[in-house]
């Protein structure tokens, strides 16, 4: 068969590489990579290489999520373990390159592990560290370790096994695969993809179509976009399962316009997979024929809804229509069709390669497998992680993310994207799994992670996430399009210090009518940000309404800055600085805010030096100042005074 | 059909399957609040009021999207739904301005009766102030998007009815607004002006200019559209016995609440047009000149009553009653003693009443215009539905929509290409060879309907030797149609059935046009696509009443029902009907008549309602004859240019001043309605006729009505037998109706053909008699426009209808453009042997390199004067559809 020969030359070519006596360099230009400015490391190495007519091999590779330290780069010199260099700035390069590939120095300083065996003195293993130590990562594992743009690296490291394994076994027998590992979608909503494949395979019809949603639009999120810019073959040989299953004819793989680098390498992907008999007409011999394309979303977020998005795929308007029928019975042009998200492609991969019974050993009793979030906002270490489904969230927050930033208080947790919900300190103990997260009034989503401090407003919080809802609202049924705005309204409301009394009232009974009345997902789950800190964080809204004050000192129309006469030095820098020219004062003079004139940028607060301290920030509480500047002598007495 | 047994709201309903909960309930008279369903279109689920309860489901399932299932148990009315409507209803409220004292849609609005059902407490959100746009310079009708509470069904009937895709939602969020792809003017988005949108929008958001500050009609009364041969039936809304609004009429099987822009918004303007003519006219020293009915009327009856009956034609309209029709012929017969009577039926679709009479026994369409959406194939050829007969081209989306085939052939890029499977685009000219390769292919490769062809035919065998001389390469040399296509188009007719088959003036005018009729019967027969729904030969009759004016005898060879005026017993049983004895000869031709009358044989015409000086072929041939004639009467409703050369002009009742009846293209013969009172002292053709036949000492006119005189017809025309005024009450009758219990006939030729067998003809090829050569290199085709109709007079009074077409455009090929010249806009001359006309170059696509194509309907631009009047041997038809020109550009611009 002709994929053995490919395979066996895929391998030999590989591990070739692996024992080159060449060095290696293996740099992360992925869009997050690239974001660290990677590309101008893999100039400046380029040319240092060139300058010391080193013979290297330059491999760009994708993500392995550490995005807090990006630029990332590995090193292989022969016959030593590969390692990893965190925050390549171009500046580092030129003494790397001679310290370690010139004079043989590993600069341990500079190194943030090795990888895979060996050791060597003053570095730790990659995989002992931390943020990695509790993650498992089995859909990233090619991440960051091979060419995306080479199928021969994906198909040297066990890749299209799976799809050899689909073709031996026939599709009843992999239908059962999938539907034995429990598999469930990863898009949010956890729907059993065995499932879902059975009710498109036994749909009648001869054109069947199966889809991938890569229009990950999460504020916050990117696992798909480091997967399909890190291993793109991971997905399509899952959507090539699928289609042999399903007995669909065409695929496709719908991806947001603002991953340019993902739909490059796809494209290159298909390409390669089309030069390599993986896709046309029967293919491998195995008496199917399948082909897929990408499609660009243009957008919007709503385009991520699956009927909206087959519209959208139509040439229509990307709005949801009412289910059902469903998909599986009419899609895609009125033909049963599967829409999967890429991590669930990604993960049909791998059960076929590893068997269900390997993939029963991850994960928790109903949520089984692994998976994927992007940890962002007040927290330590950001990136993208793999884990276990079950791990708890303090595991997640603590030991991966290494705790809050700047050694300040977990507040909360937004989990599943702008639809989620907030969950509070109280629940960090709880295990991250679909229905755990339900019953917490939040959702598993798509695997955005968004932490906040003590520094966080929860009235806000919510604002924000329900403006992005409203906004992003297809406009087509009334709760959605203006139920979120009004709660929108409201929200805004409340953060400028408007609340009124029955604001919380009129809340909770729009997120119901929302939630239980509008017609997709969107509608039905925009108000869990407002329903969840209702919930958990109601005394903040309630200090908002009543004690028009905003406890983080977030909201700038409930808060002021003050400057105490009893500590202004009358030192004159405030008053510089101040844009809004709202400081009144001269040398020697306590300094007055206009709090009129003052814009609440925090600037005084900024350049006041610490050992005066002399401007505060406070919300719901007046402080009392001169009505214009007194000599500082005088507030000195005044303060004694008081 | 499955029967479904449910419940909804403790009351057992049985429902079918494939029916929406919403429907059912419906059904069962149970009334579930509603803004954004409409029963034209496909469910939305966009305003959220028809949730409903259903056991067993999540949630609250919509009623409008939810099918019904055996066994299902349904709630509507709990007071946890009515609560969540409350809600819904309140921020539907909060965007939407409080001002229903102003709006013009008060008492008719939608969202109302809706609050009112629902009953509000309070709004206790705020309203949302959203500025968004208002329009208010389109032709018709103002868009205003405050009003609009986004129900997306102006959307979807312009989407999934209309088919014309101008308007669509915009924006996201609380921004959303129904606009044009990039804020384009309606007029260049493809908006075809038919008002669908206005008339599903719930709100004021769009609303008919021209009515929006009249109030509520006091009441409403239906009738027919006095425009083209569909027959839509219109509903006029009344105040104080004026019209404010003409809508479409939902409850009928033509129209079904659709209607395009000339009978949405062409009508009230042309009513009420101070140029009506109010008054006779007598001309006097070269003018014409005021004079009373007395006056006129002793005129025309004095002078009429000088010629022999060979020296006086009579030129009959389509745009009459059927009874104005019949009393026109029979003044025609029994009192001037003539056969000469014709109409412009001679110029449309003489060679289909010709040729589908000698080949089926029944000259007119076999099929009904709804049936038409039940077709799995469906083939048009030489017709522009979509601007010719806009309705019927949605019954032809219906189908498409459903799945079926189309397939288009035509040279020119029509409008309806765009949602074709397949088109051919054939040299002009080329259709008997084209048919006949086609069916060529269908016998080759015994794709046809061997027990149809057995049973129900004959001749095949003489019609298969005919097709001898059609290879594919012969046919793909005439005609310029690759050979793949022409198999295909023949494999996709004969293998999805039922096929309907559509045609109209690109098959009939021609000089070969009875033969390009018989080549389509021959196909439909081959393939057993007659007699059955979905299937059959339908000509699109192109005047509101030009089926009823043959129908009713108005052709110089039948009486009334296609009776023969040379069979003896016929013409026996009207002699003694109408007590006189009548002429046995047969009569002229319209085209005869005027050769006639140029030459002086003919001397008086009788004209009724007609335009020739600019419909007719060979325009200026026309007006010489006209002017040579010693006395011409006219009637009309406006001075029209062939009014202008009459002797006497006598003011005609528009069709909303008249009762009587209009047969439509389907034989559906429908009610005409009076309205209003006559405009000044204009009179109803049917009296002026009777009026002169009385005067020149006719029996038989002493009609009170038009009810009794279509009792008359009743009783003369066995097709009408059972037809009277009592039955059409309760809507139309298609023919033949013979007798009173008769239900009348939607699909001819069911079983036998009218005739017996169908007849199967051989053909041969001939070339339009004038080819394009070195002088004249271009080819001339015409046509009609969809914002304008005939010859304008009527929708040339319509300012809207201006705004949006106000000149003769010539279409013409890039190439040919560039060859000459020509930039979009030119002013052009166009030239042929007959005549040259001035008229603005549109430089398009549409029509293929070498043919030029021109409407007939501006005077300034009579395409007409071009025109050849070669005919057809057997229909006596015109060769409209093919001259030879030259274009040059003109120095004026």
């Amino acid at each position: 068969m002709i994929f053995d020969k490919i395979r066996k030359q895929a391998i030999a070519e590989w591990a070739t590489l692996q024992q080159s006596q060449q060095p290696r360099i293996l740099l992360g230009t992925a869009t997050c990579g690239r974001a660290a400015g990677a590309m101008s490391t893999l100039e400046i190495m380029n040319q240092e290489l060139a300058r010391h007519n080193i013979d290297a091999i330059v491999t760009q590779v994708g993500c392995i999520g550490l995005c807090y330290i990006e630029p990332l780069v590995d090193i292989v010199k022969p016959n030593r373990p590969r390692i990893c260099y965190s925050s390549v700035t171009p500046k580092i390069i030129p003494q790397l390159i001679e310290d370690y590939l010139i004079k043989d120095n590993p600069r341990p300083d500079l190194a943030l592990g090795t990888i895979g065996d060996g050791t060597i003195e003053g570095i730790p293993r990659l995989l002992d560290l931390p943020m990695l130590k509790p993650q498992v990562r089995i859909v990233l594992r090619n991440c960051g370790h091979i060419n995306p743009e080479d199928i021969k690296q994906y198909i040297a490291n066990d890749g299209y096994i799976g799809f050899i394994k689909a073709i031996n076994m026939g599709p009843e027998r992999v239908l059962g695969e999938i539907k034995k590992s429990e598999l469930r979608g990863r898009g949010g909503a956890g729907f059993p993809t065995g499932q879902k494949w059975e009710f498109c395979r036994r749909s009648p019809g001869k054109e069947k179509y199966i889809i991938c949603n890569a229009d990950e639009g999460d504020p916050g999120a990117f696992m798909n976009r480091a997967l399909l810019e890190s291993d793109p073959h991971s997905v399509l040989e899952g959507m090539l399962i699928g289609a042999y299953t399903i007995g669909a004819t065409h695929g496709y793989i719908y991806c947001r316009a603002e991953y340019p680098l993902a739909i490059e390498r796809l494209s290159i992907a298909l390409n390669q997979m089309r030069e390599y008999g993986l896709l046309g007409d029967n293919i491998l011999g195995a008496n199917f024929s399948f082909d897929m394309e990408i499609k660009e979303g243009a957008g919007a977020f709503i385009c991520g809804e699956e009927t909206a998005l087959m519209a959208s795929i139509e040439g229509k308007r990307g709005m949801p229509r009412p289910r059902p029928p469903f998909p599986a019975v009419s899609g895609l042009w009125g033909k049963p069709t599967n829409i999967n998200n890429a991590e669930t492609w990604a993960n049909v991969a791998l059960i076929l390669q590893k068997g269900s019974e390997w993939y029963d050993g991850f994960g928790s009793q109903t949520s089984k497998g692994t998976k994927t979030f992007a940890l962002v906002g007040k927290i330590e270490r950001t990136g993208l992680i793999e884990v276990p489904l079950g791990i708890h969230l303090r595991d997640i927050i603590y030991e991966i993310g290494g705790g809050i930033a700047d050694g300040k208080q977990y507040k909360a947790v937004q989990t599943g994207g702008p639809s989620g919900g907030c969950l509070p300190a109280s629940l960090l103990d709880s295990p991250v799994d679909y229905d755990s997260l339900v019953k917490a009034g939040s959702m598993m989503g798509s695997g955005g992670m968004v932490i906040a401090d003590e520094d966080t407003c929860m009235v806000d919080f919510a604002r924000f996430f329900l403006s992005f809802s409203q906004a992003e609202s297809c406009g087509k049924c009334v709760p959605c399009r203006i139920g979120t705005h009004q709660m929108f309204a409201i929200l805004e409301r409340i953060t400028r210090g408007e609340g009124k009394l029955r604001d919380i009232e009129q809340l909770e009974q729009l997120s119901q009518l929302v939630k239980t009345t509008s017609l997709c997902g969107l509608g039905q789950t925009a108000p869990n940000p407002v329903q969840t800190t209702l919930r958990y964080f109601r005394d903040e809204y309630e200090a908002h309404i009543n004690k028009k004050k905003c406890p983080s000192l977030v909201c700038t129309r409930l808060i002021n800055y003050y400057i105490l006469p009893g500590k202004c030095a009358g030192c004159m820098l405030c008053l510089r600085d101040c844009p809004a020219k709202a400081i009144v004062g001269g040398r020697r003079l306590v300094h007055i805010i206009s709090q009129e004139k003052c814009t609440k940028c925090g600037a005084c607060l900024d350049v006041c030096p610490e050992r005066f301290g002399a401007v505060v920030k406070v919300s719901g509480e007046k402080v009392i100042v001169p009505s214009k500047p007194i000599p500082v002598a005088t507030s000195k007495a005044l303060k004694n005074k008081g | 059909m499955d029967k479904i047994k449910i419940t909804i709201d403790n009351k057992p309903i049985t429902g079918r399957a494939g029916m929406t909960v919403l429907e059912a309930a419906k059904m069962a008279g149970i009334y579930i609040p509603t803004l954004c369903y409409h029963p034209a279109l496909t469910p939305f689920g966009a305003c959220r009021l028809c949730i409903t309860e259903i056991e067993g489901m999540r949630g609250f399932p919509t009623s409008c999207t939810t099918p019904v299932n055996d066994g299902m148990v349904i709630k509507t009315n709990t007071p946890q739904l009515q609560e969540l409507r409350r809600g819904i209803l309140e921020l539907t409220i909060t965007d939407h301005p409080y001002s229903c004292i102003t709006c013009p849609t008060n008492g008719r609005c939608e969202l109302q009766k809706v609050a009112a059902n629902i009953g509000m407490k309070e709004i206790t959100l705020p309203y949302i102030y959203k500025k968004r746009p208002t329009y208010r310079n389109d032709p018709f009708f103002d868009r205003d998007y405050n009003m609009c509470i986004l129900c997306g069904r102006c959307v979807r009937i312009c989407h999934e009815v209309r088919g014309a895709t101008a308007i669509t939602f915009t924006q996201r969020g609380i921004k959303t607004v129904i606009g044009t792809a990039f804020g384009r003017p309606l007029q260049e988005s493809g908006c075809q002006f038919c008002g669908a949108c206005v008339d599903a929008c719930p709100t004021g958001a769009l609303t008919e200019r021209a009515r929006e500050w009249a109030g509520l009609a006091d009441r409403d009364v239906v009738t027919t559209c006095p425009y083209c041969g569909v027959g839509c039936q219109l509903s006029l809304q009344l105040k104080k016995n004026r019209i404010i609004e003409v809508l479409p009429h939902e409850k009928n099987e033509v129209n079904r609440g659709q209607v395009c822009v000339k009978g949405r918004f062409g009508i009230t303007e042309f009513v009420y047009h101070p140029q009506r003519l109010t008054t006779p006219l007598i001309k006097r020293n070269g003018k014409l000149t005021e004079a009373s009915w007395d006056e006129a009327l002793n005129l025309v009856t004095s002078r009429l009553a000088n010629y022999h009956k060979d020296e006086v034609a009579i030129i009959a309209s389509a745009k009459c009653t059927n009874e104005e029709n019949y009393v026109t012929q029979k003044f025609g017969r029994a009192v001037l003693g003539t056969n000469n009577i014709d109409h412009c039926a001679r110029l449309c679709h003489s060679p289909t009443v010709a040729g589908l009479a000698r080949v089926f026994g029944s000259g007119a369409m076999t099929n009904s215009i709804h049936d038409i959406g039940e077709a799995a194939c469906i083939l048009i050829i030489g017709t522009n539905t979509s601007e010719s007969h806009p309705v019927t081209a949605l019954e032809v989306l219906k189908a498409v929509r459903r799945g079926a085939k189309l397939i288009i052939i035509n040279p020119r890029e029509i409008e309806l290409v765009r949602f074709a499977d397949l088109w051919l685009r054939p040299r002009l000219g080329t259709d008997v060879p084209l048919l006949m390769g086609m069916a060529r292919t269908i016998v080759d490769e015994n794709l046809m309907d061997q027990a149809f062809i057995t049973e129900r035919c004959e001749n095949f065998d003489a019609f298969k030797k005919s097709l001898q001389n059609f290879t594919l390469d012969t046919v793909t040399q005439i005609t310029g149609v690759p050979k793949d296509k022409i198999s295909e188009a023949a494999h996709i007719y004969a293998t999805n059935k039922p096929a309907s088959l559509l045609f109209a003036m690109g098959i009939t005018q021609h000089s070969h046009g009875t033969d390009n009729v018989l080549a389509i019967a021959n196909l439909a027969m081959l393939t057993g696509n007659i007699g059955s729904p979905g299937s059959g030969v339908n000509p699109l009759r192109g005047q509101n009443n030009v089926q009823g004016a043959c129908d009713m005898g108005s052709l110089p060879n039948v009486f009334p029902g296609y009776q023969q005026t040379t069979n003896e017993t016929v013409r026996q049983k009207f002699e003694a009907a109408w007590d006189v004895s009548l002429n046995p000869t047969q009569g002229l031709t319209l085209t005869e008549i005027f050769d006639a009358a140029h030459h002086k044989r003919i001397k008086a015409i009788h004209l009724i309602g007609e335009n020739p000086i600019l419909s007719d072929p060979d325009a200026n041939h026309v007006r010489k004859a006209l002017e040579t004639l010693e006395f011409l009467v006219v009637q009309d409703i406006f001075l029209s240019e062939t009014a202008r050369l009459a002797d006497v002009v006598l003011p005609s009742a528009s069709f909303v001043e008249r009762d009587g009846t209009f047969t439509n293209t389907e034989r559906r013969v429908q009610r005409v309605r009076k309205v209003i009172e006559p405009i000044g002292a204009s009179r109803p053709d049917w009296w002026i006729i009777c009026q002169i036949a009385r005067g020149m000492g006719g029996k038989g006119f002493d009609f009170e009505n038009p009810s009794q005189i279509m009792d008359e017809i009743a009783h003369l025309t066995p097709i009408y037998g059972g037809i009277n005024y009592r039955r059409l009450q309760k809507g139309g009758l298609q023919w033949p109706c013979p007798t009173p219990d008769h239900l009348g006939t939607p699909i001819l030729h069911t079983q036998l053909f009218t005739r017996g067998k169908g007849r199967f003809t051989p053909l041969q090829y001939r070339p339009s008699a004038e080819l394009p050569d070195k002088t004249y290199p271009l080819v001339l085709t015409t046509g009609r426009r969809l914002f304008h109709f005939h010859t304008g007079t009527m929708t040339r009074k319509v300012k809207g209808l201006n705004t949006l077409l106000n000149e003769g455009l010539v279409e013409i090929n890039p190439i040919d453009a560039d060859a000459l010249g020509i930039v979009d806009g030119d002013i052009l001359k166009v030239i042929s042997r007959r005549g040259e006309v001035p008229a603005k170059a549109r430089v398009t696509e549409w029509s293929p390199a070498g043919v030029v194509y021109m409407d007939f309907h501006f005077a300034e631009s009579s395409t007409n004067i071009l025109t050849n009047t070669a005919l057809d041997l057997v229909a006596k038809i015109p060769e409209l559809k093919a001259c030879a020109v030259r274009i040059e550009k003109s120095h004026h611009r």
